[in-house]
């Protein structure tokens, strides 16, 4: 077994009386992406902040892989007009970057024409791809992402999550994301965490779907979770226009990752 | 011409100096809302000039000295919550002030010139005075420079810059110690009642004109030195007090900045 990015065991987080997380083991190993689900006050942002050093959890362990590099997205930005900050700044905020890496970095992520713009023009998916490029340019081992639809329209949602499996596989890079779009997410991950202050289960995307404490925890929107597997006759692609379908649920190999089926450059016209 | 006279000239030299440091670091402060911080490490620089005159040091190395202080205190208190930190700034703020007037009042031996600590006393600059500026404002405009990008992460987003490696908190409590370097080299000419002054007013001026952190700072620096420039010029004219013409310059450069703005093209 390869050595995992970030292993936790028996995190208990507290605050004010109030059990947050509560016993919970997660690992991340390199390369996957792993999705944490759960409804709101469920301790999902909590244990990311946990994972990622921001906070210090009250009993457990948390182990970091050595050297471990590590990109971060957060939910929002917080940016204050006082500031004048362009996207080609944010952009080496916490790394210098060549001209060159940069406009790359905006290129993946479909952004290289925001590369002269401020911050403040921007909309949430445009934020999105600028924050998600930002976090690329760090050549990190793992990405953190939480929520990184927050702000962004139903049918940019489903671009964002293909952007970020097309990411890890063109940087081999882990994943650990927060979502709450669980029928557009199921799709893009290899492990979903369901979490609810403890784990309440957690496997490969079919199995939790189908799994009687996810439908307890989720009640309606699992099941359109199942409805949607049954519907599912197409993908969109980053423009939201369909393309043939791709359906991890149909793969009963979890040891490799889902490759879209048509190859990035078709894509982009 | 009035201008060439040696005092005149310690005083524009003297100025400018602090205007350049005051600039970028003014940022900052404008930046992470911090101009209260600013007015309280000032005040608190009356009882950094009490103590050290009462223990036989440089007024300087009080004012620093207490400065480091108040930093320690607001970063551990901060930490409690009990408090929101605008109440603590001015619990220390005006304490300070108040017992540095004490402590300056209390001093028989010593005659010191309050108004002189409150409002500054540029045309009094002695060259003792101008090393202590230039090598104070150099030494904290190199610190802020080695800063700056974890502090400018940490400012835009200080999760970001944590989960991300940068050490957060040791670098803004550098960054409030730059500010107390600053304040007690700046006292001696502007006065603590007006050095928040220097920091925030060319900074905010300067908003207006700069599309990037790094052109706003420049932007200030050199918005701080026509201020002073021009302060000193008014105060030699109309024989008004010099550290205030200072600051009432920069209030005129901000007010017209709109009009600039406008001829630019700029917002």
């Amino acid at each position: 077994m390869t050595e995992p990015l970030i292993a936790a065991r028996g995190l208990v987080f507290a605050r004010d009386g109030q059990t947050i997380l509560d016993g919970v083991d997660i690992r991340v190993n390199p390369g996957e992406i792993v999705t944490l689900v759960g409804p709101n006050g469920a301790g999902k942002t909590t244990l990311v902040r946990v994972l990622i050093g921001l906070l210090s959890a009250d009993a457990g362990s948390v182990e970091r892989r050595p050297g471990l590099t590590l990109g971060y997205v957060p939910q929002k930005l917080h940016l204050d007009p006082v500031l004048p900050l362009s996207v080609k700044r944010l952009m080496t905020l916490t790394r210098r970057a060549s001209r060159a890496q940069v406009e790359e970095a905006l290129a993946e992520t479909g952004a290289a024409h925001l590369m002269g713009k401020s911050m403040a023009e921007l909309s949430g998916g445009e934020t999105q791809r600028v924050l998600l490029a930002r976090a690329l340019l760090r050549d990190p081992d793992l990405l953190v992402l939480d929520e990184p639809t927050q702000g962004v329209d139903q049918s940019g949602q489903a671009e964002i999550y293909e952007l970020i499996r097309r990411v890890r596989e063109r940087h081999d890079c882990a994943v650990l994301m927060i979502s709450h779009d669980l029928h557009v997410v199921m799709a893009a991950t290899d492990r979903v965490i369901c979490l609810q202050r403890h784990v309440c289960c957690h496997g490969e995307p079919r199995a939790v779907a189908g799994n009687p404490e996810y439908r307890r925890l989720f009640g309606d929107l699992a099941a359109e979770v199942a409805i949607y597997r049954h519907h599912h006759d197409h993908d969109h692609d980053l423009h939201g226009n369909p393309v043939p379908p791709h359906d991890p649920a149909a793969c009963n190999d979890p040891t490799h990752g889902h490759v879209p089926h048509v190859p990035a450059g078709e894509r982009m016209p | 011409m009035i201008l060439l006279e040696d005092f005149i000239l310690r005083a524009l030299a003297a100025g400018l100096g602090v205007a350049l440091v005051a600039g970028p670091l003014g940022c900052f402060v404008v930046w992470r809302r911090m101009a209260y911080f600013g007015d309280t490490v000032a005040h608190s620089a009356l009882t950094g000039v009490g103590l050290g005159l009462l223990l036989g040091a440089d007024p300087v190395i009080g004012i620093m000295a207490v400065g480091a202080v108040l930093v320690a205190f607001l970063t551990i208190l901060g930490r409690r919550g009990r408090h929101a930190s605008d109440t603590l700034l001015g619990i220390f703020s005006h304490g300070t002030l108040a017992l540095g007037v004490i402590l300056l009042a209390s001093m028989e031996t010593v005659r010191v010139d309050l108004m002189a600590y409150l409002f500054g006393d540029i045309l009094a600059v002695m060259p003792a005075d101008l090393a202590w500026i230039w090598g104070g404002g150099l030494a904290a405009l190199a610190v802020l420079l080695w800063l700056w990008r974890p502090l400018l992460a940490a400012t835009v987003s200080p999760e970001v810059a944590q989960a991300e490696g940068v050490p957060v908190t040791a670098v803004q409590v550098a960054f409030m110690l730059v500010i107390a370097v600053v304040v007690a080299v700046a006292m001696k000419i502007i006065g603590v009642l007006l050095i928040t002054a220097m920091l925030i007013i060319p900074a905010a001026t300067a908003r207006r004109f700069a599309a990037s952190p790094e052109a706003m700072a420049a932007i200030a620096a050199g918005l701080g030195a026509a201020a002073v420039v021009l302060g000193l010029v008014g105060s030699a004219n109309w024989d008004t007090p010099a550290g205030p013409s200072v600051v009432a310059a920069a209030v005129g450069l901000f007010a017209l900045s709109p009009l600039v703005g406008v001829l630019l093209g700029r917002r």
